[in-house]
């Protein structure tokens, strides 16, 4: 199905309004909602553009690149008579383009194999396999406590001036498919690795691009680059075209596919702003009404399907305006995708990396690609212990704040250590280290082993008589 | 079909139309040459607005318009139980089979099979009279339930024909009523607009709860037959986990369960997983008796506001043949952001937050739709409603929890703080309430234990006593408190811990009968009572915390499955055993 359209359309000679990114365009005769647009001004030089309404008179058309240097009549604009359609290939792995899929890299433009509709089609729920294969990242934090499995949307919550790039590219160089705890790792299933840069930094953008050539993962990695100096209107397009070459390398070539998108924020901001200019009723922050529909679009482009092998796993990033997970951005997202992995400014204050506060992380999936086969039997329990005794270190922290650490129970003194040994032990690992799932399961059993048996209520009394260790407990257990 | 009129404006799922002043409000149309179902939500002079179910891009000014002169209606008839529907009853296994594995718009297949023939068993005998409601016959939908075919609800005359027993497919011919010389054909296939709720005979009392296997629920907070109740909680509380257990365990005759602007995945697990459950009642697979509809985040929004009413126009159905039916929707915040979406795109003026002034009354409208009701037939049916709501920022305050409060009486409040102590469900006892406490009580006393109310105000007196007590332990600590309130303390634990916390992917814990349910929470009931009693001898809160028994309390709920409460027996013996012990040494 390639039903490219792309040749001729129409042309008109002249605008009636321009404002911001928006131009209004009217008697242009007959055009279809959402067609790509060509916008060619006073000197020649072509910009790209989408219908956003079209009615009899009059036709609204948002500029990718924006207005600037256009003007009333000296602007032509040519209509092209279908969606936006990028060209997409397996030979565009290693390449690096614009939002709209042309090359960046003084390289020739990819022969297309295939031509997709930039917003993709909803998958049939129907035709979904549920994702059930956890991906081992090395990081035990995520493995042990909230497993990544293939097909699942999970993104990074993080803040300003945190490794959230680091953590992203960790886990693209460490990410192998898992296997039970204990067996030797399969061949490592390699990841073709999709980016997609929404409004970051120059800086940023290095950064992902030395890891990726340092793990060796260039040639399996495409690029798509709307950097924060580049036009925000384009950033609405950046995600749904770097998806576009994930579903077609996913699910026409059957291979595991990685998407980083960075960061989301920035592409809510572009949405915003073009809400705002065409005069659209605001909800919560100004976000327009439609912006859960809107990521879902985005969000919701990942997943296996019964038809092909391959899987697309959505590792968004995306920076919380002042920390503030209630923000829209960050709320409506975490309603959307499987889960969440929080990045904390505290633990990262302490020198704590990956600063990864486990409490409000989560992952949905968690529960049907771990146990018995996947990773081990008891993991489902000790993950539940684990997050059970610290949330209560918490509580007991907050209490000592008060009375002083003297005045504590001892059993409550117990919880204090074993919350530093969690944070200094399990939460904390180099960048490099590459934790089995074993060692990070072991690990969990090390850490509650530091409580009393009698407190551990999460796990059987077999996995306490399995797995507890009873040298730990005539150590620090008993006073 | 009829053209009714040409295109002039397009902006995402809402079109204009200019042409014909005969259309009705509400009525189904088809737009372009693609023909789009959609649905007129608004006239103006020879202007109409349009919905559409679908993805409109690529639509141009000056397509026509085409009109079927009916309002959106469901399909109603055998083959609806096993099924899963999108927002507006297309059914999405035949869309793949046609489509693949993604959804491209202008599909058109039938939400029931046509082929499919059922073995229709009549009731009636040819020269009765009939009305509306009344049996005629019925048929075998599944091994679990029994479809009754009803004469429509706006139809009476006297019976003409009746069909023998024979298979038929739902479009052939079952009986024929006559009324004022005019005679009619009836099939197993029947209509009705979704935004119409179905006529009943009367509406009764919510005397009979709706148990779910949930203890916080049930012995906590009821929900009645024939209630409604509201699920709010932020992202990760467990909303869709306690959706889905609802939907497994509830002692429903049929499930309707509604994926409204959810992820893709959660209906997938339950496509994947309902075949395999078993009904602990019935003893076949959940599947038999449940009804999907999936509107996904991604499908059209203007269809995820049709999804409510046709999964409640389909529960009313199943009711009316005198079923208990509960419904979920998940989440009735998606919905309402549908409603502001369209309302936005109509640049109408909005209420709070944006949503339009009229969504309070929406939410009644549909929440209305529950109820216990005396059918047309004389039969007992019910719909319980369960909405989820999804407050932004989870502050309970927002437009869609506070005006969904109104008119629910059972309220379920997810709180993210049990949530990352992984407590599941993370349902807060203080802040959750159930109107219908004393309406469903008498059915306890009578069928499971004479004390239940008792049981359950000494079990949240002590809940509450335990939050009062914590203040005061996180201002100075637990030492100062005497042993009788940190006894409160270590009995609120085992309540919390012991009875509250279910796992939802435990074999033996995630659905207790209501039996389990009494005796577990009478059991830390009188541990309490007893323990109360050594610590007023003198003995000290840490020989009570170190009893053996309390950890066996604590693991009572995957110890004793629901077949077998004999684990519960052994304990009563050594909570009676331990603490005489005790009492020996303090006397």
């Amino acid at each position: 199905m390639s039903d490219i359209a792309i040749q001729g359309g129409h042309e008109v000679i002249g605008v009636n309004r321009i404002e911001g990114p928006i131009i209004v365009v009217e008697n242009a005769g007959t055009v279809g909602y959402d067609e790509v647009v060509e916008i060619i001004d006073s000197q020649g030089q072509t910009r790209v553009g989408r219908v956003l309404e079209v009615g009899d008179e009059m036709v609204v058309v948002e500029v990718f690149a924006g207005t600037t240097g256009l003007s009333i009549d000296g602007t032509r604009v040519r209509f092209l008579g279908g969606p936006f359609h990028i060209a997409v290939s397996e030979e565009m792995l290693g390449r690096v383009f614009d939002s709209l899929g042309n090359p960046l890299d003084n390289g020739p433009e990819p022969l297309a194999d295939h031509y997709a509709d930039i917003n993709g089609m909803p998958i049939n729920p129907t035709a979904r396999v549920y994702p059930r294969d956890y991906i081992q990242t090395g990081i035990s934090t995520i493995d042990g406590m909230n497993t990544l499995v293939r097909g699942q949307k999970l993104p990074l919550f993080s803040g300003a001036g945190l490794p959230h790039d680091q953590i992203a590219t960790q886990i693209v160089r460490q990410a192998t498919l898992g296997t039970p705890a204990g067996e030797s790792s399969r061949r490592s299933e390699e990841f073709a690795i999709v980016f997609a840069a929404m409004g970051v930094s120059h800086d940023v953008a290095a950064h992902f691009r030395e890891a990726f050539i340092e793990g060796g993962a260039l040639t399996r990695v495409a690029m798509f680059m709307n950097l924060a100096d580049d036009p925000p209107v384009e950033r609405l397009v950046t995600p749904r075209s770097a998806l576009s070459l994930a579903e077609y390398l996913a699910f026409e070539r059957q291979m595991h596919v990685l998407v980083i998108l960075t960061d989301m924020t920035n592409y809510c901001e572009a949405l915003r702003q073009i809400s705002n200019i065409r005069g659209e009723v605001p909800s919560r922050k100004g976000y327009p009404g439609y912006l859960y529909s809107d990521l879902s679009s985005i969000y919701e482009r990942a997943g296996r399907i019964k038809s092909s092998h391959g899987s697309i796993t959505q590792i968004p990033i995306l920076t919380m305006p002042n920390d503030d997970i209630t923000h829209p951005v960050p709320d409506l997202t975490g309603y959307i995708t499987e889960g969440q992995i929080v990045v904390d400014r505290n633990l990262n204050h302490q020198g704590i990396y990956p600063p990864i506060a486990v409490l409000p992380s989560l992952s949905r999936l968690m529960k049907d690609g771990i146990g018995e086969g996947h990773t081990r039997d008891d993991h489902s329990h000790i993950s539940s212990q684990v997050y059970a005794a610290y949330a209560h270190v918490q509580d007991v922290r907050a209490l000592s704040s008060v009375i002083g650490e003297e005045e504590l129970y001892s059993v409550d003194k117990q919880y204090l250590k074993f919350g530093r040994s969690f944070e200094q032990k399990f939460v904390n690992q180099a960048a490099t280290e590459n934790r089995s799932i074993e060692q990070t399961l072991e690990l969990g059993w090390d850490l509650v082993s530091m409580l009393p048996q009698e407190e551990l209520t999460r796990v059987s009394l077999d996995e306490i008589k399995q797995h507890y260790r009873v040298e730990e407990k005539d150590e620090h257990g008993q006073e | 079909m009829e053209q009714i009129g040409k295109i002039t404006w397009i902006s995402g799922p809402v079109v204009r139309a200019r042409g014909s002043r005969q259309v009705n409000m509400l009525d189904l149309v088809e737009v372009g040459e693609e023909h789009l179902v959609g649905e007129i939500i608004g006239l103006e002079g020879d202007t109409i607005t349009i919905q559409v179910y679908e993805e409109t891009s690529r639509m141009r000014p000056g397509a026509p318009v085409f009109t079927t002169g009916l309002p959106l209606s469901v399909e109603l008839g055998p083959g609806l139980l096993r099924s899963i529907f999108d927002g507006v009853q297309r059914p999405l296994p035949a869309i793949e089979m046609r489509q693949g594995a993604f959804i491209r718009r202008g599909v058109q297949i039938p939400p029931l099979d046509r082929e499919d023939r059922w073995t229709f068993t009549p009731r009636l005998e040819a020269g009765v009279d009939v009305k509306g409601g009344d049996i005629l016959g019925t048929v075998q939908e599944t091994a679990a339930l029994e479809h009754r075919i009803m004469v429509p609800p706006n139809l009476e005359g006297k019976l003409t024909w009746i069909a023998p027993e024979k298979k038929f497919t739902i479009e052939e011919p079952i009986a024929r009523v006559k009324k004022d010389h005019r005679e009619q054909e009836l099939s197993m296939l029947q209509h009705w607009p979704v935004r119409q709720p179905r006529p009943y005979r009367s509406r009764g009392g919510n005397a009979e709860p709706l148990i779910t296997g949930q203890r916080v629920m049930d012995t906590f907070f009821p929900l009645a037959k024939g209630g409604a109740a509201a699920i709010p909680g932020g992202f990760g509380s467990g909303k869709t986990v306690a959706q889905h257990s609802i939907a497994k365990w509830a002692d429903a005759q049929v499930i309707v369960y509604i994926g409204c602007g959810e992820r893709g995945n959660e209906m997938t697990e339950v496509l994947q997983e309902f075949p395999h459950l078993i009904d602990p009642r019935s003893d076949r697979p959940l599947m038999e008796r449940t009804v999907l509809i999936a509107n996904t985040s991604n499908m059209p929004v203007a269809a995820r506001e049709a999804s409510i009413y046709t999964g409640i126009t389909i529960a009313e159905y199943y009711r009316d043949m005198g079923y208990h039916v509960a419904l979920m929707a998940d989440s009735t915040s998606r919905w309402a952001e549908a409603l502001r979406e369209i309302s936005g795109r109509l640049e109408e003026m909005p209420a709070e937050e944006g949503y339009p002034a009229y969504l309070a009354a929406r939410l009644a409208e549909f929440y209305e739709r529950a109820g216990a009701v005396e059918t047309l037939n004389g039969k007992n049916g019910s719909i319980s409603v369960i909405g989820a709501v999804s407050p932004a920022g989870g502050d309970f305050s927002e437009p869609v929890t506070q005006h969904t409060k109104r008119f629910i009486r059972t309220f379920w409040a997810l709180d993210k703080s049990l949530a990352s102590a992984r407590h599941y469900p993370s349902v807060n006892w203080l802040d959750s309430y159930s109107e219908y406490l004393e309406d469903v009580a008498n059915w306890w006393h009578a069928q499971v234990g004479q004390n239940w109310f008792e049981m359950r105000k000494q079990a949240m007196e002590i809940l509450t006593e335990e939050n009062r007590l914590s203040q005061i332990v996180k201002l100075v600590g637990p030492d100062v408190l005497p042993d009788e309130q940190r006894l409160v303390l270590e009995t609120a634990r085992l309540l919390r811990e012991g009875f509250l916390q279910q796992s939802a992917y435990d074999a033996v814990d995630a659905f207790s009968t209501v039996q389990k349910q009494i005796r577990m929470l009478g059991l830390i009931l009188q541990f309490h009572q007893k323990a109360g009693r050594i610590i007023k001898l003198g003995a000290p809160i840490s020989v009570i915390h170190n009893l053996p028994v309390v950890n066996d309390l604590i693991r009572m709920k995957t110890a004793a499955p629901n077949d077998d409460l004999s684990k519960l027996d052994t304990i009563q013996n050594e909570i009676n055993v331990q603490i005489e012990q005790l009492e020996a040494e303090y006397l």
